[in-house]
């Protein structure tokens, strides 16, 4: 796998930006500062205004478990919380992008 | 065919699918750099080699600004090294220019060595095409930093920039064959640290000892702190002195005539090995790699021996 890294505090135009520059099969976005719910249909928006919706997304990190079923509904695949095992996180993005 | 012309058209979405398609090797990759090929040449090349940890990338981020002031589109490719253990690679380059985030006239595209040998990805030179035919008029090369990135980096780059830092030992790498040939100007970044100066005045000495025929481009040094930007805009002038002294000397059209040959090359080296890969027998080729292990035979008389019969 070929991980892209863009560093912190990106926002929504920029992570979406890169992906689309970069081509990617899947973006992971690690959250720590409790936003997520706030830039989760940001990111699926701007996939679907750029024609970009077959990117798909998981998120990670710092997040209530109770949002993650708001965050499924808009179209984000997976939550990881912290501390998920790496090789989980590698083998459904195996799966999806097949 | 079908990713060429949209690219053409300016779909930024396409262009980046065709990148990957090239990267991977795709044989759609083949025609669609045929469509595409015509309509390259205009954009202005510039390599930027160093060690990691020099301060390539956040360099560019400065150049990238510096070139925006004056209009003009961008376009970069960073490379950094797949392991060699797994396969994978963490591309980070683009943590270092995120001031450019969601311009539309900047396209970054990052690329993982895959294996190639040097500091230069496989995919590289094709990227390049892709950017230029997009429009971009100058477009940056960062290479992964080891001696043999820094030439060919050269060899791909109109303007071939090599960054140095104080206190890394560079006096001894420069003095490696290839370097102080491979350069049109030098970078000396994280000019405020200890020693810069001392290095300036090394590569100086080392510079005057290199002999100069008149009308010869002589490398600048140029003194920079990419994290503040200081001396950034001086690069920038730079580069662009280089590019007029390319043109009004003739040099720039020898440069791309050789750049050309070297690009035939690589394509027929290219074309050759995968016919013989598609075409030969494995069992065979153990066989070969087997005598050759236990010196039955050599490797040149075994290669001959395989290459026969893709040769008339």
């Amino acid at each position: 796998m070929e991980v892209i890294y863009t560093g912190v505090r990106q926002t929504a135009e920029e992570i979406v930006n890169a992906a689309i520059q970069e081509d990617v099969d899947v973006i992971g976005v690690s959250m720590h500062s409790g936003t997520h719910l706030a830039i989760a249909p940001k990111i699926m928006k701007l996939l679907k205004e750029n024609s970009a919706e077959n990117k798909q997304v998981v998120f990670g990190g710092i997040i209530n478990k109770n949002d993650v079923p708001t965050l499924k509904k808009a179209g984000v695949r997976e939550v990881f919380g912290s501390g998920t095992n790496t090789s989980r996180i590698t083998q459904f993005i195996k799966e999806i992008i097949t | 065919m079908k990713l060429a012309s949209k690219v053409l058209e300016g779909d930024v979405l396409a262009a980046a699918r065709l990148m990957r398609v090239i990267e991977d090797e795709a044989p759609s990759a083949l025609d669609e750099l045929k469509d595409l090929y015509a309509h390259t040449g205009r954009a202005y090349v510039v390599g930027v080699a160093g060690a990691p940890g020099s301060g390539k990338s956040t360099l560019l981020d400065c150049l990238i600004t510096a070139f925006r002031k004056k209009d003009m589109k961008v376009g970069v490719i960073a490379v950094d090294p797949t392991s060699h253990f797994t396969g994978g690679a963490i591309l980070g380059d683009r943590i270092r220019m995120q001031s450019y985030g969601v311009d539309k006239d900047v396209f970054i595209r990052s690329l993982a060595t895959r294996g190639w040998r040097g500091g230069l990805s496989k995919a590289t030179v094709n990227t390049v095409h892709v950017l230029d035919a997009m429009g971009k008029d100058i477009i940056f090369v960062e290479a992964v930093g080891s001696g043999q990135g820094e030439i060919d980096i050269a060899r791909v780059a109109d303007t071939a920039l090599i960054i140095l830092t104080p206190g890394a030992g560079d006096e001894i790498q420069m003095m490696k064959a290839g370097i102080m040939e491979a350069a049109d100007i030098f970078v000396i970044n994280k000019a405020d640290r200890d020693g810069a100066y001392d290095l300036k005045s090394s590569l100086e000495i080392l510079l005057m000892m290199k002999s100069h025929l008149p009308g010869e481009w002589e490398p600048k040094i140029v003194m920079t702190e990419a994290i503040s930007g200081k001396g950034t805009e001086e690069l920038a002038e730079e580069i662009l002195r280089h590019k007029d002294f390319l043109i009004s000397s003739g040099e720039l059209e020898k440069r791309r005539r050789a750049k050309a040959r070297l690009e035939l090359m690589m394509a027929i080296e290219g074309s050759l090995m995968n016919r013989i890969d598609e075409n030969i027998d494995k069992d065979y080729l153990e066989k070969m790699v087997d005598d050759v292990m236990h010196r039955r035979v050599s490797p040149l008389s075994a290669a001959s021996e395989i290459i026969k019969p893709f040769i008339k």
